[in-house]
């Protein structure tokens, strides 16, 4: 029923496909990210977007020009930083003054733009062109992770290792880095600011309760970010929800019954045993 | 046939030198083992091994075919976190990276190869098993396959021992003989002084601002041999 529905309406279809495909993506760039303990990371570069929207909107130039560079650089700063000592303070610190800087072009500017947008996102909005942004730049993350599993892999157990048998460590790092950038301006338009790092955090860490090879945690985020997505995107039309949050409550619920499960299964195997 | 060799090298961080003058050689086969106290500059040599950083003068000769990225190398095992979701294939098929050519995938010969190198490590049936849940003497074995998969001709071993108890660290020691006499070169830095003793046929001593390098029999006859000799409790001979 909702699904014809969805389909029947071009700018609903078309909210599905980027959303399904933005999803899928962020899931697998998550794994790696969470395992290098770059969560915060991500958080840090949606508000960086957000500034940058703001600033765009008031200079009205085209948002994704000016969002893509700048968070692109953000993701270069922030990863270099995260390795030292006040890594994570760097990153609120950074992450709170881009959130001011764009709240203050955002009012200060008159814009009539709703700041709700940007933060909460709109996923009904996505203007065609956006959407083939977004796409592609989807597909692009997809193929460019599966192409450089294996190292991407070896380059998170273990990069001391990694870098002695001549991979380049801080080539896949900065791989890592422009295509988490691009995925997180591309799915903030749709999940807003505020929520798009759940779409990186989420699918990995239920991935990693249940588990245990690398490539089994690849599938089962990819696999769980896609029904996260597909759940939430119906409720929220279903329900007439916000459909940002609406994905991230499903990623919620998801993470919940998972955790529940496998603490059960748990307890059932140690009763076994003993 | 010589696989390694610096001659009268300088090593040191961020041109801050730790050791001048330094030369050594590893041959076909050579069993070295690598002792001296915390920041004599043992991980310093171990990173220049491995060119992660180069020597501050002169440089490291990689010979008889041996490549730079062809060191079968066991990092401490602190640097690996212990809840990371990896199965055993998964960790030792990422030892073969610095050869690997093809786009997706690993081809059968890596594969096989990656199960041979398992079952000279007495580990063939743990294959499919997550690496979070073996024991740490476990492991090790996978990770000193993953090594053999870099190359079968050089390990260099950082303190393989360092977080195994003594039933572990025996069958640790056996298993580095083994692959010694089926040729390998070791290279192994240790606080232990039993594989020194026992299985080493050189030692590279590395002291603040000094070294020794030379054969075992040279080396236990020398001062800084004696010292360690006395410093471990082997001083009765």
């Amino acid at each position: 029923m909702i699904i014809s529905d969805i389909l029947s309406y071009p700018f609903l279809l078309r909210a599905l496909i980027v959303g399904f495909l933005v999803s899928v993506s962020s899931s697998l760039l998550g794994v790696s990210l969470v395992l290098r303990r770059f969560s915060m990371i991500g958080d840090g570069l949606s508000h960086v977007g957000f500034g940058a929207l703001g600033i765009a909107a008031v200079l009205y130039i085209s948002p994704m020009a000016l969002t893509i560079p700048v968070v692109i650089a953000a993701a270069f700063l922030l990863l270099r930083l995260s390795g030292r000592s006040g890594g994570d303070r760097s990153i609120a610190l950074i992450s709170s003054s881009a959130l001011a800087i764009g709240v203050i072009a955002v009012s200060a500017g008159g814009v009539n733009t709703d700041l709700n947008a940007f933060l909460f996102g709109s996923i009904l909005s996505v203007s065609k062109s956006d959407a083939i942004i977004a796409a592609s730049a989807a597909v692009v993350t997809f193929f460019v992770y599966i192409v450089f599993y294996h190292q991407i892999y070896a380059t998170t157990f273990d990069p001391v290792f990694a870098e002695a048998t001549g991979i380049r460590c801080s080539r896949y790092t900065s791989i890592l880095a422009v295509l988490t950038a691009l995925i997180i301006v591309v799915g903030m338009r749709m999940l807003g600011s505020l929520l798009i790092s759940a779409l990186i955090i989420f699918p990995a860490s239920s991935a990693m309760l249940v588990a245990k090879t690398y490539r089994a945690v690849s599938f089962f985020a990819a696999f769980e970010s896609a029904a996260a997505f597909l759940a939430g995107f119906s409720a929220s039309y279903a329900f007439s929800l916000p459909a940002g949050a609406s994905v991230v409550a499903a990623h919620m619920i998801i993470y919940a019954l998972v955790f529940a499960i496998s603490r059960m299964l748990r307890c059932i195997s140690r009763s076994v045993v003993s | 046939m010589r696989l390694i060799e610096g001659n009268n090298i300088t090593i040191g961080y961020e041109g801050e030198p730790v050791l001048s003058g330094l030369s050594f050689a590893v041959n076909e086969g050579d069993y070295l083992c690598i002792v001296g106290e915390n920041g004599s500059g043992k991980s310093t040599f171990i990173k220049t091994v491995l060119s992660l950083i180069s020597p501050l003068a002169g440089t490291i000769l990689f010979e008889n075919g041996l490549k730079q990225n062809e060191i079968g190398y066991l990092p401490q095992q602190s640097g690996i976190q212990r809840d990371f979701p990896s199965s055993v294939m998964e960790v030792v098929l990422s030892g073969c990276l610095n050869r690997h050519r093809r786009l997706f995938g690993y081809s059968k010969e890596e594969k096989e190869r990656a199960v041979y190198e398992l079952s000279r490590l007495g580990m063939e049936g743990r294959r499919l098993s997550p690496f979070q849940e073996l024991s740490g003497g476990q492991q090790q074995r996978v990770l000193l396959a993953r090594a053999l998969m870099a190359t079968d001709k050089l390990l260099l071993l950082d303190e393989p021992s360092a977080a195994l108890d003594a039933a572990s660290t025996a069958e640790l020691y056996g298993i580095i003989d083994s692959l010694n006499d089926a040729g390998t070169a070791i290279m192994m830095v240790t606080h232990d002084i039993h594989p020194a003793l026992n299985a080493a046929d050189t030692i590279l001593h590395l002291s603040h601002g000094s070294y020794f390098f030379g054969t075992k029999d040279e080396y236990f006859r020398s001062g800084m041999g004696r010292t360690f000799l006395k410093e471990a409790g082997h001083d009765h001979q």
